[in-house]
């Protein structure tokens, strides 16, 4: 993992003095909410219905053991014991007060942590693959470069006010679990034919009320060139991207309304002036960076195959468990544990201070002290031994931890929604929860297979909807709560935009609609191999519609 | 007719606040000041932005409520929850070891 050096300490510790400053400033009456608004949102710091709210930044989703702890202690001693995992890899706190915020900055500096860059019109929390370093079907690990463009990025003056947000993902996989053609630059981690490193580079992805795949710009681009080039991109965006209207500002609408070929045109021309500059990556660097992600030593632990098969004969729940939940390692006596923040019924992507610490004391004892957060907004465990998952699924188990439904249809993503966010306009959780609860039956789940829901209470779309295989978004109409369904969306390797079905649905309806939906699939499918997207993807809308609408949308 | 309350988050903690009949900030919505006419809202809108540069409060709004039986209810959901906290169980359970 990476590990800061002095200057890294110095900045945080900088901002962090710097940021005290600024809350009591505004406490005196110094500073007015409007001179304050924007120092607090680049630190992380919004205002939501019932309270502040605190983002915390998990760089590419990477925590140790003690950062992790330390999370959960931070829940406990200034919010309301617990916290909520995003699907940006971060963490939020829903109820701190201003007035603590600098002590918990205090408290995560400690442990190498910050909250900078999570709000703003700036660079965003760098996300990557959260099975980066152990996927077997892996070419690289993302995180170094995912590390070099927070350090770059990091309080970077050219790009601290640009037109509007902007996220970067990497990826180091054909098999995309890192969302990257949703997001303004997607990086493809991969090799050319020479065997050198590079990234297939993609620019203009995103959700929001204009929801577009990214074009793919470059198809190649050099290791050493990944700065240079990602400044071209954000250079020009920050001269030609929209600042008359937010809902255009996005570089997704500057690609659009420019056009790939003449962007991409653009883009390079920027890059030729920039290539030979300070900004190219020299081999040392890289490495440098590289030396902290380097896989740990795993010890050969070749006892586990024998001991999972004989765990898996006599705890039926442990071996539902790890056929879902645990995925191939690189190395073959270890597995990767998805912990899931799905309980049935429960609220998507939240911790209790609890759960956290116990997460860190496993991950210290069974997984290289290492954790991660999954942009579904799961949990971890990246280098387990096989002989050690049955002590760490009884351990989870303990503290329902070990729910077994990873990538099935209770495995929910939902957005904080209007029981939380000012911006909402419907609830998110609880349709998440009803939804859980009527398809949590294990063989039920079993059944209907791998099925992706993806819940958003505003078009903002943090909730994912658009990439959903089934989405659902919450608008208000005449003071109701409303849903709308889309179906098709993917935010993987062929990542397409769902399609809404047609009108929405009221609350009391919604759980009937994603049922008849499933029930539709399971009526059509070729069989148990073909999944919902699959099968979606082969016979289109219409089955769908005409079961939520019956007989009139076919004329329509 | 809509009668108007005021509404806002207290600066310091981010707590929901009503406006109260006795003038102060308090966090529940009981005993508010309701306004009742057109000269009254106006009155409580002058209070939410004096009280904004006191900085009290932050994000002031005069939202919509009915009157039902004595009880306040507020028109738009958004602001029924912001009464009632989240409409779900969010507080995690305690452990054994909690």
């Amino acid at each position: 993992m990476y590990r800061y050096d002095e200057f890294d300490h110095a900045f945080v510790a900088a901002r962090v003095e710097q940021f005290k400053d600024q809350v009591q400033r505004r406490l005196s009456g110094e500073l007015t909410e409007e001179q304050f608004r924007p120092l607090r949102l680049m630190n992380g710091v919004y205002l939501q219905l019932h309270a502040y709210m605190l983002r915390v930044a998990v760089p590419y989703g990477t925590l140790s053991g003690r950062q992790m702890r330390r999370l959960g202690h931070i829940a406990r001693v200034y919010d309301r014991g617990y916290g909520h995992f995003t699907t940006r890899q971060n963490i939020q706190y829903n109820w701190p007060a201003l007035s603590d915020i600098p002590a918990i900055l205090d408290e995560l500096a400690e442990v190498e942590m910050h909250a900078m860059q999570t709000s703003g019109n700036c660079i965003r929390n760098v996300t990557a693959d959260h099975f980066a370093g152990v996927a077997a079907d892996e070419v690289a690990d993302p995180r170094p470069f995912a590390e070099i463009l927070r350090q770059w990025s990091s309080l970077h003056p050219e790009f601290s006010y640009l037109p509007r947000k902007f996220k970067i993902a990497v990826t180091g996989a054909e098999h995309d679990r890192a969302a990257i053609q949703v997001h303004d630059i997607g990086l493809h981690l991969k090799t050319n034919e020479a065997g050198e490193l590079g990234f297939a580079v993609y620019v203009g992805g995103g959700q929001g009320r204009t929801p577009m795949v990214a074009k793919k710009i470059r198809d190649f681009l050099p290791a050493e060139d990944l700065l240079s080039y990602t400044t071209a991109i954000v250079r020009v965006y920050n001269l030609h991207g929209r600042r008359d209207n937010k809902y255009k500002a996005r570089i997704k609408i500057l690609v659009h309304e420019t056009g790939t070929e003449e962007l991409t045109r653009q883009i390079e021309a920027e890059w030729q002036a920039l290539k030979e500059s300070d900004l190219k990556l020299p081999q040392g660097d890289i490495d440098a960076i590289d030396s902290y992600f380097r896989p740990p030593v795993l010890p050969q632990r070749p006892e586990g195959w024998g001991a999972l098969a004989a765990a898996k004969r006599t705890d039926t729940g442990f071996a539902a468990w790890v056929d879902q939940n645990v995925t191939p390692h690189k190395n073959p006596d270890y597995g990767v544990v998805t912990i899931s923040l799905k309980p049935i019924g429960g609220i998507p992507g939240d911790a209790s201070a609890e759960q956290m610490e116990l997460v860190a004391d496993i991950a210290e004892k069974f997984s290289q002290d290492e954790i991660r957060v999954s942009h579904e907004q799961n949990l971890v465990l990246p280098h387990v031994a096989l002989a050690d998952l049955h002590t760490v699924y009884e351990l989870l188990l303990a503290d329902g931890l070990a729910t077994a439904n990873a990538g099935l249809i209770t495995d929910i993503i939902a957005c904080p929604g209007l029981d939380y966010c000012a911006l909402a306009n419907a609830r998110s959780i609880p349709v998440a929860q009803r939804i859980s609860e009527r398809f949590g039956a294990a063989e039920r789940q079993s059944e209907i297979g791998e099925l992706k829901i993806k819940i958003s209470g505003c078009i903002n779309a943090c909730g994912h909807h658009h990439v959903g295989h089934i989405g659902i978004l919450g608008v208000e109409k005449k003071g109701e709560e409303l849903y709308q369904i889309t179906l098709g969306g993917s935010a993987d390797e062929i990542t397409t935009v769902g399609e809404i079905t047609g009108r929405g649905f009221s609350s009391e309806e919604v759980v009937d609609a994603i049922e008849k939906i499933v029930d539709t699939y399971l009526g059509l499918r070729t069989g148990k191999d073909e999944n919902f997207l699959a099968a979606y993807r082969r016979v289109g809308a219409a089955p769908f519609k005409e079961a939520l609408y019956g007989e009139v949308s076919r004329a329509a | 007719m809509t009668i108007k309350v005021l509404t806002a988050n207290r600066l310091r903690d981010g707590e929901v606040v009503w406006y109260g009949a006795d003038g102060e900030w308090r966090e529940t919505i009981e005993g508010v000041l309701v306004a009742r006419d057109a000269d009254a809202a106006a009155a409580l809108e002058s209070v939410g932005k004096a009280a904004i540069r006191a900085n009290l409060v932050v994000d002031v709004n005069l939202i919509d409520v009915e009157d039902r039986g004595g009880e306040l209810y507020p028109l738009r959901l958004r602001e029924r929850i912001r009464i009632s906290g989240p409409t779900i169980d969010y507080e995690p359970r305690k452990t054994a070891s909690a």
